[in-house]
């Protein structure tokens, strides 16, 4: 009866946690927002974007450099048409300038989007609810490479201007 | 017999397919009525699963880490250490949690299901039951199989987690990736779909892995040499075929 009992509880243990593994694989990877815990400390701010480009949700908020805060949500104003992105910051940075500067920033050529602050130099601080005026947009990859080529074009053979450059260049040496 | 020509060996090769479709089939008619007897069914999925918790839980921190320092350093080449979490979430989703759980399971559970039926058929407790007019397909190889196909998805999903937290040891505690983008990174690019793969695969793998235990004990030939060869047998022939259904169902899900 006791070795029964041993067996019938390492059974549940293992099918229990086999079946937890499961359901946090299905649920906090696709990103379904089901999301457990408690909500970290710190304060919320909002800012707003013409364009968000791919920032996601969970994505850090720098300053100089050094992660102070993530991304808690983005949603869509539908009477601007922008991107409402609200910040989370961690409750030690309590002195950010109030006319900071936000824009989405990328990390490495193709890394994810993040969130830089560039202080202000107002003597008073952003605090829970208060609004980023100052924002700049992510920047466009594509839409970059448009317009550089769009202007390339409008130069008119570009290629040609280039390559009577070096040949003239090259006899000089 | 002693030089078995070309013919016989294909031949014998194709017998021994034929027999591990009827035993699956046999099987699979005998689960059924075993099911009344879930005491039997617990059991096995203890042994198979439980108990094999431990080194599934060791190899995946271990082979999450290595993943995790692994694809940082490819990663980092190219600039975007931020797509780490993904990187090792698809990696043990899709292809490592299930193999490396089904290799492990064919060596920890598969041996062990093996040597303990051909030792039951070697001592004459198969042929007994038999003759008591007890079905040893039902009581003895049934729950083995059902439990092993139960156990081998939950075992791999508890690989994959375990891999992952030891992704992130590495990538986010000793290489400095932060850990929102880690996370976040890994939510966005991962669907339900690879989830779902990873689940059809290990549930295959499982069935795959059992049968072949099972069939091989159950057929040992009833001597010392006999239960050992037989338990070597289970350890080749999981591994080859969970690596050959891999590619097939890797494929099928492209």
């Amino acid at each position: 009866m006791r070795a029964n009992r041993t067996l019938e509880i390492g059974t549940g243990l293992f099918v229990l946690l086999g079946f937890a593994a499961l359901l946090f694989l299905t649920t906090q990877l696709p990103a379904s927002g089901v999301k457990f815990g408690a909500p970290k400390a710190g304060y919320h701010v909002s800012a707003e974007f013409d364009n968000v480009g791919d920032l996601k949700v969970g994505a850090p908020v720098t300053m100089a450099g050094v992660h102070v805060g993530e991304v808690q949500g983005i949603r869509f104003d539908s009477k601007d048409y922008k991107a409402v992105v609200s910040l989370r910051i961690d409750p030690q940075y309590k002195q950010i300038p109030e006319d900071s500067y936000a824009s989405i920033q990328t990390q490495g050529l193709l890394g994810g989007k993040y969130v830089g602050i560039s202080p202000g130099g107002l003597d008073s601080y952003l605090k829970d609810g208060s609004r980023i005026d100052q924002t700049q947009s992510a920047i466009v990859l594509e839409s970059l490479i448009n317009k550089f080529f769009a202007n390339y074009a409008s130069k008119g053979g570009g290629e040609g201007q280039g390559a009577d450059n070096q040949s003239k260049v090259e006899p000089k040496k | 017999m002693n030089q078995p020509a070309g013919n016989d060996i294909i031949l014998e090769g194709v017998r021994r397919l034929g027999a591990v479709t009827i035993f699956l089939v046999r099987l699979l008619l005998e689960s059924v009525p075993a099911l009344s007897r879930p005491r039997l069914i617990v059991h096995q999925i203890y042994n198979a699963g439980a108990r094999s918790l431990i080194i599934i839980m060791l190899s995946g921190l271990f082979v999450g880490m290595v993943l995790g320092l692994q694809a940082f350093n490819l990663l980092q080449r190219f600039g975007s250490e931020e797509a780490l979490g993904t990187a090792a979430a698809l990696g043990l989703l899709k292809e490592l949690s299930p193999v490396m759980t089904a290799l492990l399971f064919a060596g920890r559970a598969g041996t062990a299901l093996t040597s303990e039926i051909g030792l039951m058929r070697a001592t004459d407790q198969l042929t007994a039951m038999e003759i008591m007019a007890v079905d040893p397909l039902r009581h003895i190889a049934a729950p083995r199989f059902l439990g092993g196909v139960v156990a081998m998805p939950l075992l791999t999903a508890i690989f994959s987690l375990v891999g992952l937290y030891g992704a992130q040891l590495v990538g986010v505690q000793l290489m400095g990736v932060d850990k929102g983008v880690f996370w976040s990174q890994m939510q966005g690019s991962v669907g339900l779909r690879d989830v779902t793969e990873g689940v059809v695969k290990s549930l295959v793998f499982g069935v795959a892995c059992s049968l072949i235990a099972v069939h091989e004990g159950y057929h040992a030939e009833p001597t010392a040499a006999g239960v050992g060869l037989a338990t070597t047998r289970t350890v080749v022939a999981s591994s080859v075929i969970t690596l050959l259904l891999d590619y097939v169902l890797t494929a099928a899900f492209l």
